[in-house]
């Protein structure tokens, strides 16, 4: 018997698959199974990513609103990507992608990570005002734990450190923009 | 040692072992995926594209480099690469399968001695990984951190303040980060009790899968461990939590050894000197069996009911009898058939040598 793909070698590879009570048999050559196991198709039923993304993210509340975008279906401006592009691959295009389909991420993703705002590091040199963010995260962390053991002093001065913080936040906007 | 010598050794830095908890731990790892600012993700970039950001990251690892911040990482595009080569960094947990499709508009980046690698232009721009033996998260994060900060001093990076890093799959956005560990879990597989472990842990919001990736089929007991959730909490927090889930892990699969050299030491001597016999004196050996023999030999070893080999080397067969590893050792294609015959002598020489 040759193989079934390429139809060269003899098939040495019998591949039994029983879906829905449904029996197929698949026969290879090595070289053809061996490329099938590589990746082409997977022999173990893996779950789909993108098609688990595009229901969690059918799921969002604004459903209705993607339905009437179908029409003129919304697309990233720098990259092109649409939002059934995404469901398919269940890859964004690019960075931009993220602000201009953040309404519909948002919910996307507290639903994988159950929160939508990052906690951890924040690049050195770029990090702009996410490093002023985080620091005054961390800070709010410290007051709480601080009240919590009736350290009272010490919160007092951490609340003027983090106003003092937000004050050059919010003035400071205008410079860094 | 260049790339294709990598390619020729079984050996990887985290096979090094003596590693914290090695008896169990085999290895962790941790991995950041970083984009470029003003560069769409990989799947969307044009081959010119991609070699501008495969250059751009060699610049700023010899920036680096020269000023004396970080090693020396050597870039290999994977076009330069025969697809058996290419599949062997793939075995030796170099590179993710991922690296294999496309390849002319991906690199790797290597330090000497495997421990830190980045792969250029996988599904985000930048994959930085490091990878060590036992049980050192922190200290893998530790690795990881110091090698972004020197790149970013000359990379911009696509990241937003609500957001985070941001990466082609919404999976990985926030820290970006994947921090696992490669566990050897025998004892729990044979008191049965492997399955309602995991499955506690898959609802703490960690991953669980058999080592290579195959579905949930774990080849020769090895299990990887790593987190789920990339936002919302800092990298130090997730390292935290994998490192107490994973050292409850350890404690379970401790008593799974206990209680079978307690109550079926008899079967386990025998379970452990069989497979040991196999190895030294099968002709033929599958992948599979290798990996299954191989478990129990280490099992063995563990727990001190045989001497011979040490872990180390059992850990560098199960690279060395991997498919392509042994074909690329021969030069030439071979059938499933020959495979067997030369993974039983790989086998069988190293441990009939005694090393």
């Amino acid at each position: 018997m040759l193989c079934e793909k390429c139809h060269e070698r003899p098939a040495t590879v019998h591949y039994t698959e029983i879906a829905n009570g449904h029996k197929s048999i698949t026969h290879l050559c090595e070289v053809c199974a061996g490329q099938v196991q590589a990746g082409e198709f997977s022999f173990i039923p893996q779950i789909n990513l993108p098609k688990i993304l595009a229901s969690l993210l059918s799921q969002s509340p604004s459903t209705q609103s993607f339905v009437t975008q179908t029409r003129q279906e919304a697309s990233c401006p720098k990259c092109g990507t649409t939002e059934s592009l995404f469901t398919q691959k269940g890859l964004l295009g690019c960075g931009d992608c993220y602000r201009h389909f953040e309404e519909r991420l948002g919910p996307l993703m507290r639903r994988i990570h159950g929160s939508s705002s990052h906690a951890g590091k924040v690049p050195e040199r770029t990090g702009g005002r996410a490093k002023v963010f985080k620091q005054i995260r961390e800070m709010k962390e410290n007051l709480k734990q601080a009240v919590a053991r009736e350290e009272f002093e010490q919160a007092a001065q951490l609340r003027d450190e983090i106003r003092q913080l937000e004050q050059r936040l919010s003035g400071g906007e205008n410079n860094e923009h | 040692m260049s790339i294709k010598e990598t390619v020729n050794s079984a050996k990887s830095g985290w096979m090094a072992g003596g590693g914290p908890e090695g008896d169990i731990l085999m290895s962790s790892r941790v991995r950041v995926a970083r984009n470029l600012k003003g560069y769409a993700f990989p799947h969307l970039l044009k081959l010119e594209k991609a070699e501008q950001v495969i250059y751009a990251v060699q610049l700023a690892l010899e920036n680096q480099v020269s000023k004396g911040q970080t090693d020396e990482l050597e870039i290999t595009r994977m076009s330069e690469l025969s697809p058996v080569e290419r599949q062997i960094l793939v075995e030796k947990h170099l590179i993710s399968p991922n690296l294999l499709a496309e390849y002319q508009k991906k690199a790797l980046a290597l330090r000497d001695d495997e421990v830190i690698s980045i792969m250029i232009n996988e599904e985000d721009h930048l994959r930085i990984q490091c990878l060590l033996p036992g049980l050192q998260l922190e200290k893998a994060w530790e690795l990881v951190n110091q090698i972004d900060d020197t790149l970013e001093h000359t990379l911009d990076y696509a990241f937003s303040e609500d957001f985070g890093y941001l990466t082609a799959c919404p999976t990985n956005v926030g820290t970006g980060m994947r921090a696992s560990v490669m566990l050897h879990l025998p004892g729990l597989v044979m008191v049965d009790q492997v399955g309602a472990v995991l499955a506690t842990i898959s609802k703490l919001g960690f991953t669980v899968r058999g080592l290579y990736g195959e579905g949930t089929e774990a080849l020769g007991n090895l299990f990887q461990l790593s987190n789920q959730v990339t936002m919302g909490h800092s990298e130090e927090e997730i390292i935290n939590s994998l490192n107490s889930v994973t050292r409850q892990i350890l404690t379970q699969e401790r008593q799974a050894r206990k209680a079978l050299l307690h109550q079926r030491k008899d079967q386990l001597e025998d379970k452990v000197g069989r497979s040991y016999g196999l190895l030294k004196y099968a002709h033929m050996l599958s992948s599979e069996e290798a990996m299954r023999r191989l478990s129990d030999v280490r099992l063995g070893v563990d727990l001190q009911l045989i001497t011979g080999p040490t872990s180390e080397q059992l850990t560098e067969l199960m690279v060395m009898t991997r498919s392509s590893y042994l074909m690329h050792q021969r030069e030439s294609k071979l059938n499933s058939m020959q495979l067997d015959v030369l993974r039983a002598q790989t086998i069988s020489n190293k441990l009939n040598q005694g090393g």
